[in-house]
């Protein structure tokens, strides 16, 4: 219905795509993408030039090449080339091995796709040919589980009605089974014989990347037939359910909608890349205004001196006054101070934050055995932000839950059945009983069992009714090998239910249900399926059974259902009612199930309006409405259904710990209210110890902004001089429209309050006069859940608490639903080892399971951001230090921008002398083991506040730095000036005084790191031990007269080293800079850890004692459904009979969508005489 | 995008090193360790401050600025450097002996050889004895490259401003005037006498620099600099290899002479003595100042009194600063164990 406007649009428009079937030659002359793919970006011959173009892009890497130009000139290099083209050509070659082994990976991934078998029509026969030398008007065999090769158009199917099912989890995550359906005419092309004669053609759109939309017209035979996405089959979708189809490729390769939509996610920044790159910006300035400051100096100093000094040094040829002369040297200390902003910064940091990501990859207590993934750090540049998130935004379903839905009790004629999951009740065996029983399935009452076993006709008829009424599929690979299709978990939960307590539904066809009830096969007819949709919330069935008597089976909320009972039920419906608000206390997803007995000629009757309902051509979904609604009416009530939504392990255990860790658990669900609530109870981000959690749903502005009103006026609950937990975003709430709380105030209700917000209202509140009233109240309240959200307001609410609260937030999820929240948050997580990768493939990083969420943040970001913080001050502070001793010296050396060092020494300072220890600092340090961080959640405060590493520790950095530069020149200065060696020889000469205060400086810094560093490991010991040792080897290396024999020019050093490094008087300037820059350290640290000691310092102190347990929900977990707290509880919720609601499929609209679907479709295409559509 | 990976298990391996466990030494800043140190590193700087402020203190330096800026120095009329080959001579007394070894220094203030252009003008490879680059220099060397299309040996500005004055001591003793005998033999690197400087392998060693001239400030060639001692010419000419060595700071001295041979073996005795300066080299367009030295050195070396300053400067910070740390310890931190 939708293809001809549609196609109209199409037709509109220039482009369009032609396609001939069986016809290669035709095909060619349009040049279309062959099915080979491509997702790696270089090969042998690219790969230098592209990447290196690639790495020049980077403004750093641009930056140093630009000095490297500049140290080519003359008159201007203070320093040889090399200083500066060994670390950027060691930058850039790490960089391109990194490359080139992610593109090798890549490489091989294409080469494992490309390389898969798949059946190709050729000149009438069927050859098997590779994925990537399928062509685009090809007509391809699909069989069973078979993933589909490139977008086709499906000609046949084996199935009837050329139907034929697909799985579409990794296109879209959903991972209920959907139907497409063969282009009308050629359906009749069942064999491969016609199909090899095919040729119609084509026409549709360009390729694109909607995945819901196709639009195209089929010409064969002098016929047009309109295409729509119906009849197609997308790459990446697995055939499922259908024997075997063929598809005429329509899109290969890169144009088909799976490759369209794999675009490159956004590229995430974390707030220290952020910070790190102002800083640098800033260190840009102070480099230019010292090479100003010196410029000017030096143009005094050659007005004044230099000038004079003529005889002796007369000016370049060039240079012809001091201005000029000033420009030149300020362009040469351009060059020698770069260093303050070196070139191994970037490739360090990415170096650490690698070894980090391994970590978390390596990581077994974030593995899960039941799918053996292990987590995944799928970016690796996010991990400090890891240990400063403030904000989590969960999915419900798959995240919370583990989306298994579990018959746990139940209510039979007003008894009910089922303990629930006790750990000590003995599960029951169904084996003897019933040999199709599910193993997996677990019920805890025997007296059910007892119950069907005597024949209770209650028991048999209601178990009955979950065999017949549902829309599972069901496929049978061997005997008594039963695999179910359902496509709502809940609804698979039922029939399974129904399967192990004997009625097991065997299989399904258009007309037919053939079930086994207690080892007894029928065969019931299928006379309607009254289906499910959101207003009616109930589905039924109509069947025949064997003995040709007709009943209506119905299954559906409560609150619908009880109201269409027949009178006589009234006392079994109280009880049942009773049963039910139990179970929703219970957080149980319910369900009521009635039958009627229909007459033969009341359904001839019924069957008559019906059809006429279907065939109306307005109004027609209201008046099937009504159709159905006039026969599922005076109902038998049998009883009820309770499915457990199962929490996964450890939630709220993870959630508790994260709130004592100050960071905010938002839930984001699609789900209901009532279910969401009740989730959130269950895993303890509710609490009855909450002052008041207040609901908003209201569908206007004007209430949704009286309700917010109402909940961010906190009243006159809260006690004051409460321990006030929340540190962090206090003067954010300064923009509140509640007049009457101070901010402390606000900190100190911030644990009392839950809130719970509506989709229709939160679309209200994200408006934008509203949204910083929402804001104001979400965050004042310790727990917020969000229900019947699109994934757009998913996106919209993370966007929003990024933009008001400049907090780290992070969103985890499962599903496809979860993506552009995913994507929109700073840190997306995604649950790995299930249904859908759609989630996992926008991610940043995965696991299976949501508890290793704590060890995520707790463990591994809250290292993560120690390591890196740690890391930069100490970078910072020894460049400057090592950088600024030029800036001293060039007070004495007529400012001309000459080194200190020697050019050795500067070239092998950053990459080799110093590189290696702070590097096994940023990966291995640890302030506090694992399980210290997370016995003691409050450790991970000093990230979320940014304490460790921000503007005023960056310029403490800086001036401890500069510190050890001024002391690093001046005590050589003071000292050599007048030494001499114990021969009388000078000491002042420039080599020694190089040599000297290099050697100071190694060693300064060196003993830095190692106060610094607060865990060593063997590999720090190696590393900082070793890079003195590596620093005095080579520094005699390159002092040796073996080297200066070769290249007399650049070795001038020779001797040095052993002229300097024996005298006793340089070893006490060493000796007497060290004292001087680490003394005031020291003492400095040891006062502060006795004045103002982190929490971390107390914990790492105090490692023997026992840590207060600051949980005291650790241990073991209690039954999962906090429904005890339900009377703090039950008048927040509006009503309570909205507590009881169905909540059947609503997880996934779009699955009751398709298999509404099914029907629609079976109603347009097969003639009426066709028993199947004969009521429909 | 197609996992295929089911039945080999995922599980990361178990070891120290993955899982962050590798054993370790995790040192804290405890009162222990941080105290009683403050106060060892006190003792021990406070220990070498005395024992280097002591040495220094023996040390004898007699310094006198020669330079004739002023009018009252005896070289002010060769200040300005009228006529070639000035001469002029001062005198000083000793009081008491300056015990032996002396070393000779002449001294030089506000010259910049650490210029850096002033650094780089020179060809390293010219002066390791390599006759390449006799025949074309370093081009660093400009504007000391070439006079007129001839190379110029050694080239660039180090060796052009090469220092010239001579001097010669003589005691005076009863009315005579005794020559010091002055000992010019190593006083320059060893590294640079025997291995950075040589001279090219060419006997007579004037043959090698045919085709070459002098550099311009020069009165002298580089093959006859020593007219006493002919194996001191050249490049590894003491004189030339400690002027090359260049000096870190625009003030600075450099070893002109040993005063070790015959009489004076035990230093300097008390008496008056007088000093014959040639006076070549002018200051005065850049205002710089020439002076002598005469120093003794200890194990230590010269004259050094900031370095012993500043270790018992140090090193009593050091013990005050244990103090300062152990009150607050006591204060702040005794309560909170308990």
């Amino acid at each position: 219905m939708l293809s001809r406007p549609s196609l109209l649009l199409c037709e509109k428009k220039k482009e369009e795509r032609k396609v001939k079937a069986n016809d290669r030659e035709y095909n060619e002359k349009f040049q279309y993408a062959s099915n080979c793919i491509m997702t790696s970006k270089y090969n042998m011959l690219t790969f230098l030039p592209v990447n290196l173009f690639e790495q020049f892009q980077e403004v750093a890497n641009t930056y140093f090449l630009f000095l490297l130009i500049l140290q080519l000139i003359p008159q201007i290099s203070s320093l040889s080339w090399f200083t500066t083209i060994v670390p950027l050509a060691l930058v850039l070659s790490i960089t391109a091995v990194k490359d080139a082994t992610d593109d090798y990976f890549r490489h091989r991934s294409d080469n494992q796709v490309n390389n898969h078998q798949s059946q190709v029509l050729i000149r009438g026969s069927l050859q098997k040919e590779r994925w990537m030398n399928v062509r685009v008007g090809d007509i391809i065999k699909l069989e069973n589980n078979q993933s589909v090769v490139a977008d086709l158009l499906l000609l046949s199917s084996s199935e009837p009605h050329g139907l034929c099912y697909i799985e579409t989890a990794e296109l879209d995550g959903e991972t209920n089974v959907k139907v497409r359906q063969s282009v009308s005419v050629p359906a009749e092309l069942g064999d491969p014989n016609n199909l090899a004669t095919f040729n119609g053609e084509v026409v549709c759109e360009p390729p694109n990347n909607k995945l819901d939309r196709f639009c195209g017209t089929l010409y064969w035979r002098d016929k047009k037939y309109p295409l729509t996405n119906q009849n197609m089959l997308l790459r990446g979708c697995v055939l499922r359910n259908t024997e075997a189809c063929y598809g005429l490729v329509i899109f290969a390769g890169p144009d088909t909608k799976l490759m369209q939509n794999s675009g490159r996610t956004k590229f995430k920044r974390t707030s220290i890349d952020r910070l790190m790159n102002t800083l640098v910006l800033w260190i840009f300035g102070f480099l230019v205004c010292m090479g100003v400051i010196l410029a000017v100096g030096n143009a005094v100093w050659e007005k004044e001196v230099g000038s004079l000094f003529q005889s002796y040094l007369p000016w370049d040829p060039p240079v012809d006054n001091f201005l000029f002369s000033a420009f030149l040297s300020f362009w040469s200390y351009v060059i020698i101070l770069n260093t303050v902003v070196p070139i191994s910064l970037y490739v360090s940091v990415e170096v650490i934050r690698l070894g980090h990501s391994y970590f978390i990859n390596w990581d077994r207590q974030m593995f899960c055995s039941q799918c053996n993934t292990a987590a995944e750090a799928r970016t690796t540049t996010l991990n400090e932000e890891l240990g400063q998130v403030e904000y989590v935004f969960s999915d419900k379903t798959g995240t919370l839950t583990q989306n298994i839905m579990s018959f746990n009790k139940c209510s039979i004629n007003g008894q009910a059945y089922g303990k629930g999951t006790s750990r000590e009740k003995n599960t029951l065996d169904f084996t003897p009983f019933n040999p199709l029983a599910n193993p997996d399935f677990c019920f805890y009452d025997e007296k059910l069992l007892e119950s069907v076993k005597v024949g209770d006709w209650h028991s048999h008829e209601y178990f009955r009714l979950l065999s017949l009424c549902h829309t599972v599929m069901s496929e049978e690979k061997s005997e008594g090998e039963l695999v179910y299709k359902a496509q709502s978990p809940d609804e698979g939960a039922l029939v399974k239910a129904a399967r192990n307590f004997g009625f097991v539904f065997r299989s399904r066809t258009p007309g037919t249900i053939t079930t086994t009830e207690l080892g007894r096969t029928v065969t019931y007819s299928l006379l309607a399926i009254l289906d499910f949709n959101n207003i009616r919330k109930r589905m039924s069935v109509i069947v025949r059974n064997p003995a040709g008597r007709i009943r209506l089976y119905c299954k559906g909320a409560d609150t619908v259902l009880l109201e269409r009972l027949h009178p006589c039920n009234q006392e079994l419906m109280t009880i049942t009612s009773d049963h039910l608000n139990e179970y929703a206390a219970d957080g149980l997803r319910t369900l009521a199930l009635a039958y009627r007995d229909v007459s033969e000629e009341e359904w001839e009757v019924w069957s008559e309006s019906h059809r006429s309902a279907d065939k109306a051509v307005d109004c027609r979904e209201d008046r099937l409405a009504a159709a159905y609604d006039k026969i599922e009416q005076d109902m038998m009530l049998l009883g009820a259904t309770a499915i457990e939504d199962k929490l996964q392990e450890g939630v709220s255990e993870t959630i508790a710990l994260l709130s004592l860790a100050n960071i905010k658990v938002w839930v984001l669900t699609g789900d209901k209210q009532e279910t969401a609530v009740n989730i959130g109870y269950s895993c303890k981000m509710l609490t009855d110890d909450m002052m008041e959690v207040f609901t908003i749903s209201g569908r206007t502005v004007q209430s949704v902004r009286q309700e917010l009103g109402s909940a961010s006026f906190p009243g006159n609950g809260f006690r004051e001089g409460q321990e006030g937990d929340g540190v962090a975003g206090d003067d954010q709430l300064q923009g509140s429209p509640c007049p009457l709380p101070p901010t402390y105030l606000m900190d100190n209700i911030s644990g009392e309050f839950g809130l719970i917000i509506n989709g229709h209202s939160l679309a209200h509140a994200l408006e934008a006069d509203m949204e910083v009233e929402f804001v104001s109240t979400a965050c004042a309240c310790k727990a917020v859940i969000c229900c019947r959200v699109t994934p757009l307001q998913k996106a919209q609410v993370v966007e929003l608490i990024k933009k008001h609260k400049k907090a780290v937030t992070l969103a985890i999820g499962d599903g496809a639903n979860d993506v552009s929240m995913i994507k929109s948050a700073h840190i997306g997580v995604g649950i790995s080892g299930q249904e859908g990768i759609q989630a996992v493939l926008a991610s940043d990083y995965s696991f299976a399971q949501f508890r290793f969420l704590q060890r995520l943040l707790l463990v591994h970001g809250r290292w993560s951001y120690l390591r890196m913080c740690r890391f930069l001050c100490y970078f910072f502070y020894k460049n400057f230090a090592f950088t600024m001793v030029h800036f001293w010296f060039g007070f004495f050396c007529g400012f001309s921008a000459q080194t200190v060092y020697d050019q050795f020494f500067i070239t092998l300072y950053n990459i080799v002398y110093t590189s290696l220890p702070v590097l096994a600092m940023g990966i291995f340090d640890q302030d506090v083991p694992d399980h210290r961080s997370l016995e003691c959640p409050k450790l991970y405060e000093p990230g979320q506040l940014n304490l460790l590493f921000n503007k005023k520790e960056f310029f403490i950095c800086i001036a401890q730095g500069i510190y050890t530069s001024v002391v690093l020149f001046f005590m050589p200065y003071a000292v050599l000036s007048n030494a001499t060696q114990s021969t009388g020889v000078p000491l002042a000469d420039y080599q020694t005084f190089a040599a000297t205060t290099a050697t100071a400086l190694v060693i300064v810094v060196s003993v830095q790191i190692a106060l610094d560093t607060g865990f060593w490991t063997v590999i720090n010991h190696v590393f900082v031990w070793g890079s003195l040792g590596l620093y005095f080897t080579i520094m005699l290396a390159l002092h040796s007269q073996t080297l200066f024999r070769i290249f007399p020019k650049q070795f001038h050093f020779v001797g040095c080293a052993q002229s300097t490094l024996l005298q006793p008087v340089v070893w006490l300037t060493i000796a007497l800079a060290t004292a001087i820059c680490i003394v005031p350290v020291l003492a400095f640290r040891f006062l502060k850890l006795d004045l103002k000691p982190q929490l971390s310092d107390t914990v790492r102190t105090h490692l023997r004692k026992p840590a207060e347990s600051r949980l005291g929900a650790r241990g073991g977990s209690r039954s999962g459904y906090a429904f005890a707290h339900q009377e703090g509880f039950g008048e927040l919720i509006t009503s309570g009979k909205n507590m009881r609601l169905s909540s059947l499929g609503l997880a996934s609209f779009a699955s009751r969508h398709s298999s509404s679907w099914i029907e629609t479709l079976r109603r347009k295409n097969t003639p009426p005489k066709e028993p199947c559509s004969s009521f429909l | 995008m197609v996992k295929e990976e089911e039945d080999s298990s995922n599980r990361p391996d178990n070891t120290a090193f993955t899982q962050q466990r590798l054993p370790a030494w995790q040192p804290i800043l405890s009162a222990g360790i941080v105290i009683p140190g403050f106060v060892l590193i006190g003792l021990a700087f406070i220990g070498i401050g005395v024992g280097l402020f002591l040495t220094s203190r023996d040390i004898q330096v007699l310094e006198m600025d020669y330079t004739g800026a002023d009018g009252s120095s005896p070289c002010s009329v060769c200040y300005n450097l009228a006529d070639k080959n000035c001469v002029c001579t001062m005198s000083f007394s000793i009081d008491s002996l300056i015990k032996g070894p002396v070393f000779f220094y002449y001294g030089l203030t506000n010259y910049f050889q650490n210029q850096r252009r002033y650094g780089v003008s020179r060809d390293d490879k010219q002066l390791y004895g390599d006759t390449s680059n006799f025949a074309s220099p370093n081009s660093e060397c400009a504007p000391y490259q070439y006079i007129s299309n001839v190379p110029i040996v050694p080239c660039g500005s180090v060796a052009n401003s090469m220092f010239n004055d001579t001097f010669e001591l003589f005691k005076n003793v009863n009315g005579q005037s005794l020559p010091v005998p002055l000992d010019g033999k190593g006083i320059a690197w060893w590294t640079d006498y025997n291995v950075k400087f040589q001279n090219p392998n060419v006997t007579p060693l004037i043959n090698a620099f045919n085709g070459t001239v002098r550099p311009p400030f020069w009165s002298k060639n580089v093959y006859e600099l020593d007219t006493t001692d002919a194996s001191n010419n050249g490049f590894i000419n003491q004189d030339f290899l400690v002027w090359m060595r260049r000096a870190a700071l625009p003030d600075f001295r450099k070893l002109y002479r040993r005063i070790t041979d015959g009489d004076y073996s035990a230093g300097l005795p008390a008496g008056n003595y007088s000093l014959k300066i040639h006076y070549n080299y002018p200051v005065n367009g850049f205002g710089g100042k020439k002076k002598v030295v005469f120093s003794n050195v200890s194990w230590m070396g010269g004259k050094n009194e900031f370095l012993g300053i500043a270790y018992l400067v140090i090193g009593s910070l050091c013990v005050v600063m244990s103090v300062v740390m152990l009150i607050v310890y006591a204060k702040f931190k005794f309560p909170e164990d308990n």
